[in-house]
């Protein structure tokens, strides 16, 4: 049993108990405990369910790198799964529940899988899951989902609020230990704007824990001392509880401050994402310690050694009474001495060394501990909990030579340095031969836009491990002048690298030697890869799944490698590391979404007359971020009702259209004409002032981009109407030629959209309408179609164009952004006897195909040129260059068995559906029907009481008459009538009068 | 996330600010080009491993185009000017030239 000791903890206020729960058990811990102390103090060591084969699994380390003890944490809208217990601080209330497994922790039904190891290898699902190919759908991937993944979704909107902040600095140092401190004290006596991130609540790492001095003082004391002195420097800025998860271009860090996870509910934010941009980054990152691969390593109990002193020191807690030590390095010794000082016992340190080690073996072996100098473990034995170790030769093949009766196993396999941030935006490594570990290469940094390092990694993160290195190299990384602290540590005596235990252990051994306990990765599985030819890192990753846990190989990486190029005979830095990647540790997603969520997750924009378009049933559709009536409707009424009523009243009445989005781009100056016709497909320059002309825009491919009406202002200006969704677009792509082909032309451009609301006033009753305002000759004779006039229409300072999209007599509006809605309410009143009704976008579309015009996005996917569209008539036969122009040129554009624009018919008058395909004679080579046409708008009209589509056919236009076969759903065939695209007023009669 | 100088208005922007245009120094192929020309304008890019020069447009500020250059691998900027320009200034390239004594020209 783990426990509570009766006295010390650094961290916890005995004076402030708290209540949570585990899995419906009440339990108590202490402020300043995180989940995992609290759950060890609380007697919980069994803590969660592996992967692959559900075995048990229980607390291995004490922070960032714990691969086990996941639990979902909290309940409702606060529930989120698989949170770190190691990295969690405990607060009152909490509610745990542990993960993967079903139907309880203690007696779980996928552990039969661990029964079935052996038949579930490295690359199972690879190889298993192949054949028959029904199976997928019926066997596999379902038993697959039930037992894979592992925390639930949460299933409420998450209640708590994220932000986003920015943030800059000189100088970045990440993590505050030790070297840390010291180098955030040497900038910043440099006077540097410094900012000193801590990922944990507490300041000064591990020093504070292993009892080193620095200038003469505890390791606490100094940490005090050195947070005084930088809480008092006005130009440094300390944060805690704050983790640099990625570090990307040009000194861009991203971190995730977790505001108010302990203090869940208080109002403030849950985490805080900043968006820091640092002159330099110090990683002062320090390192993880490696287990060690041996037989039962991942039996609950089995922990790291320095977990085990972690929780002894600062939270009280004792893993267990009986404590076996097995270690390849001095720094193992440690703990020992710290569970000695806390009155537990350990029965044996077991040393893989064949010379043991130095000054702390010697304290340790003077304490009365038993030192096995050359043994290793050869397999740990317990099922839910450690009951002993069966002791070996280390050189050996793991013949017992004594058992040891124990209940937890504290494990070194030597010291990895925190190097992810560091690799993050291309910082290489180097192998370091002596300390048997990865370590950053100084020479090559990951560099930042001058080309210079733009990181230095300092202390334990850089390969320095004692106590007066770790502060030389800190300070000399943040450029301190005068002399480090000065640090004092016991002499350490030469790791030697291990990585399998015992050296000589044979297939039966390695079939239990854990590398990734969460995923269920063994030194077997990675042996077994290297056989089948798994030669890459990055592929025996893939293949095996080591390293690819919630813990992304903190643990499991170095070991993992290691045993790769044993396996593959070659030397460890030929094998490399798989990528860092950020973030460091998972973030959460409200944190990535900050602020962007609900209504303010995009902004929307609003014509003049949203408002009233509200008030008065309007039902909206998204254009681009536009929100527009789609119909507007009336009480009782459906929505294909409210479409087909407007249609019929633009067609017998008089309608009005919010047509405020369409982009408006004012093109103005002495090469303005010039310049209009290369953007347009047709001639631009000779279009008389007073006019209006509908052109087309391609890009440089020949593809039909945009469309709308261009208006002649005045001798130099012009003003272009674009798409709603295009305005924006055009303006750029404007600005784009202006300033980078033909930058020697003097033509201004504006976009003017938001300046004007404007209002298509359509239907028979148009005219009679606008005469009711009064004020400007709207006659026919005064203002013909296809023209513009300025002036005042009911007291309205108004622009007036006669042009239609609904093939009904019809004027658009433009007047004042801020004189919108009162037009618009002016209209609706002074035309009620008239019939004047608001219509919505659908009933635009819909009025539109009728007339056959084509909609930029519906009969145009990128892939169409006008000339598919039969718009030749809109492209300038007369000039040299338009944008376009070239392109449409090439063989496949001027083909005449491209697809091309007519209109369908179906057979019985029903509505296609969009997007429908129709088929022609053969199949292609992957066995589909060859097609030959597709649907590109279809709509019911209520104007000729039948379906109407307009489509892109092969040949089409000549082929009018001609029926074609439209399979849709469930083998049903619609056949459909080519015919032409103009379903209605074929002459135009109705514009025109 | 780069930061590009802004040659126009002079500020430092982040690469949210701006808006990538490709490779810059593009000459344009219109009507009566070759397929071979044409094809080149159109499709063929370089896409450098090293020293690259491309467009930015400065689209949440001064809306002015430039040109920056910069290595794809390592991300160092050596220099960024207006867009008004068929060639890389001369005092960009002497600045590449040094850094980079294998580089084989911009052109």
């Amino acid at each position: 049993m783990s426990t509570r000791l009766q006295k010390g903890g650094r961290l916890i206020d005995r004076s402030k108990p708290l209540q949570f729960t585990f899995n419906g058990r009440r339990m108590s811990g202490y402020a300043g405990d995180t989940l995992a102390s609290a759950l060890l103090g609380a007697g919980q060591m069994l803590v969660g369910r592996s992967f692959k084969y559900h075995r048990p699994r229980g607390i291995m380390a004490s922070g960032a790198e714990e691969p086990n003890a996941l639990v979902g944490l909290g309940e409702g809208g606060r529930f989120e799964p698989n949170q770190r217990t190691t990295t969690t601080e405990l607060f009152d209330g909490a509610v745990l529940e542990s993960q993967n497994h079903w139907p309880s922790l203690e007696f779980d039904i996928g552990a039969i899988n661990n029964r079935l190891a052996r038949l579930f290898p490295a690359g199972f699902y690879y190889k298993t899951f192949m054949f028959p190919r029904f199976a997928w759908k019926h066997v596999f991937e379902p038993v697959i989902r039930r037992s894979a993944g592992l925390g639930k979704a949460p299933r409420h909107r998450d209640e708590d609020r994220y932000e986003h902040a920015y943030a800059f600095c000189d100088l970045l140092v990440v993590g505050g230990g030790i070297a840390g401190l010291t180098a955030a004290l040497a900038a910043g006596r440099q006077g540097k704007r410094v900012w000193l991130v801590e990922q944990t609540p507490h300041w000064g790492g591990r020093a504070v824990v292993d009892g080193a001095q620095i200038d003469g003082m505890e390791a606490d004391a100094w940490v005090r001392q050195a947070l005084q002195t930088l809480r008092a420097m006005p130009n440094v800025t300390l944060r805690e509880r704050t983790m640099a998860a990625g570090l990307y271009d040009h000194g861009y860090v991203l971190l995730y401050e977790r505001v108010a996870d302990h203090t869940p509910g208080d109002g403030r934010p849950r985490h805080r994402l900043w968006r820091m941009r640092a002159g330099h980054v110090i990683t002062a990152t320090g390192a993880i310690e490696r287990p060690l691969a041996f037989a039962g390593n991942d039996i609950p109990g089995v922990m790291l050694a320095s977990a085990v002193r972690d929780y002894v020191v600062n939270w009280a807690v004792s893993p267990g009474d009986r404590t076996v030590i097995v270690t390849n390095n001095d720094d193992a010794y440690r703990t020992a001495l710290v569970l000695l000082d806390a009155g537990l016992s350990v029965p044996a340190v077991i040393d893989a060394r064949p010379g043991g080690g130095g000054e702390l073996a010697q304290a340790v072996r003077e304490r009365g501990v038993r030192v096995l100098d050359g043994k290793g473990v050869a397999q740990v034995k317990g099922g839910k909990r450690v009951t002993g170790v069966s002791v070996c030769n280390h050189a050996g093949e793991g013949a017992e030579i004594e058992f040891i009766p124990c209940d937890v196993v504290a494990m070194s396999g030597g010291w990895s340095p925190v190097v992810h941030l560091w690799s993050h935006c291309g910082g290489k490594l180097i192998w370091d031969e002596e300390r048997a570990m990865f370590r950053p290469d100084p020479n090559r940094p990951p560099t930042g836009a001058d080309g210079q390092a733009m990181v230095t990694a300092a202390g334990a993160a850089n390969g320095m491990l004692l106590v007066q290195e770790v502060l030389e190299d800190a300070h000399s990384a943040a450029g301190g002048t005068g002399a480090a602290p000065g640090g004092f540590c016991a002499a350490e005596e030469r790791i030697l690298p291990v990585w399998i235990m015992p050296q000589g252990a044979g297939p039966e051994l390695r079939a239990k030697m854990w590398l990734d306990p969460q995923n269920d990765v063994k030194v077997s599985d990675v042996e077994l890869a290297a056989r089948e030819g798994y030669e890459s890192v990055e592929h025996t990753k893939r293949y095996t799944t080591l390293g690819m846990a919630t813990d992304q190989g903190k643990v499991s990486n170095i070991n993992g490698l290691a045993v790769l190029s044993q396996a593959l005979n070659r030397p460890i830095p030929e094998t490399g590391t798989t990528t860092f990647r950020p973030p460091y540790t998972p973030i959460s997603m409200g944190a990535i979404a900050g602020e962007a969520r609900g209504e303010i997750f995009q902004p929307m924009r609003r014509t003049p007359m949203h408002g009233w378009h509200e008030t008065h049933g309007a039902h909206f559709e998204p254009v681009g971020q536009w929100r527009r009536p789609y119909c507007y409707l009336r009480t009782g009424e459906g929505i294909q009702d409210a479409v087909n009523r407007e249609i019929r009243n633009v067609r017998n009445a008089v309608g009005l259209l919010d047509a405020s989005t369409l982009g408006k781009i004012l093109v103005k100056g002495p090469d303005a004409g010039r310049f209009l016709d290369k953007m347009y497909t047709n001639m631009m320059s000779t279009l008389p002032v007073g006019k209006c002309r509908y052109g087309l825009m391609c890009n440089e491919n020949g593809f039909l981009m945009d469309d709308g009406v261009v208006v002649r202002l005045s001798e130099d200006s012009w003003l272009c109407h674009t798409t709603t969704g295009g305005a924006d677009r055009i303006h750029a792509w404007m600005e784009d030629w202006l300033q980078c082909e033909w930058w020697d032309w003097k033509v201004y451009t504006a976009n003017l959209t938001e300046q004007y609301a404007q209002i298509a006033v359509a239907g028979p009753n148009a005219r009679a309408l606008l005469e009711r305002l009064g004020g400007m000759d709207v006659s026919k004779e005064a203002f013909p179609f296809m023209t513009w006039r300025e002036g005042t229409l009911g007291g309205f300072r108004a622009r007036v164009y006669r042009i239609s999209f609904s093939g009904e007599l019809s004027y658009e509006i433009a007047v004042p952004a801020s004189e919108g809605l009162a037009l618009w309410q002016a209209l609706l009143e002074a035309g009620e006897d008239l019939g004047v009704a608001p219509y919505g976008t659908e009933a635009m579309h819909v009025l539109r195909a009728e007339k056959g015009f084509i909609m930029i996005g519906d009969e145009t996917d990128g892939t169409v040129i006008p000339q598919d569209l039969g718009l030749d008539w809109a492209i300038s036969k007369k000039k040299e260059d338009y944008l376009g122009k070239r392109a449409q040129q090439r063989p496949y554009m001027v083909s005449p068995e491209r697809w091309r624009l007519v209109g369908l018919e179906t057979l019985d008058g029903s509505v296609l559906p969009d997007g429908a395909y129709a088929v022609d004679e053969g199949y292609n080579a992957n066995g589909q029907r060859n097609m030959q046409g597709r649907v590109t708008s279809s709509y019911y009209s209520p104007t000729l009481d039948r379906g109407i589509a307009l489509g892109l056919v092969r040949r089409g236009p000549e082929r009018m008459g001609e029926v074609l076969e439209f399979p849709v759903d469930g083998g049903r065939v619609i056949k459909a009538r080519i015919v032409d695209p103009v379903f209605y007023d074929k002459e135009g009669e109705r514009q025109n009068v | 996330m780069l930061i590009l100088e802004c040659p126009y208005c002079g500020v430092k922007a982040e690469e949210t600010e701006l808006t990538p245009g490709g490779e810059a120094h593009l000459k344009r192929a219109g009507p009566g080009s070759s397929d071979d020309e044409f094809e080149a304008y159109l499709f063929m890019r370089k896409n450098p491993k090293g020293v690259h020069f491309e467009r930015w447009r400065h689209s949440h500020g001064c809306g002015k185009w430039f040109h920056a250059a910069r290595c794809t691998a390592t991300l160092e900027v050596f220099g960024t000017y207006p867009a008004q320009t068929t060639e890389p200034p001369k005092d960009i390239q002497d600045r590449i030239r040094a850094k980079r004594p294998d580089w084989e020209g911009w052109a």
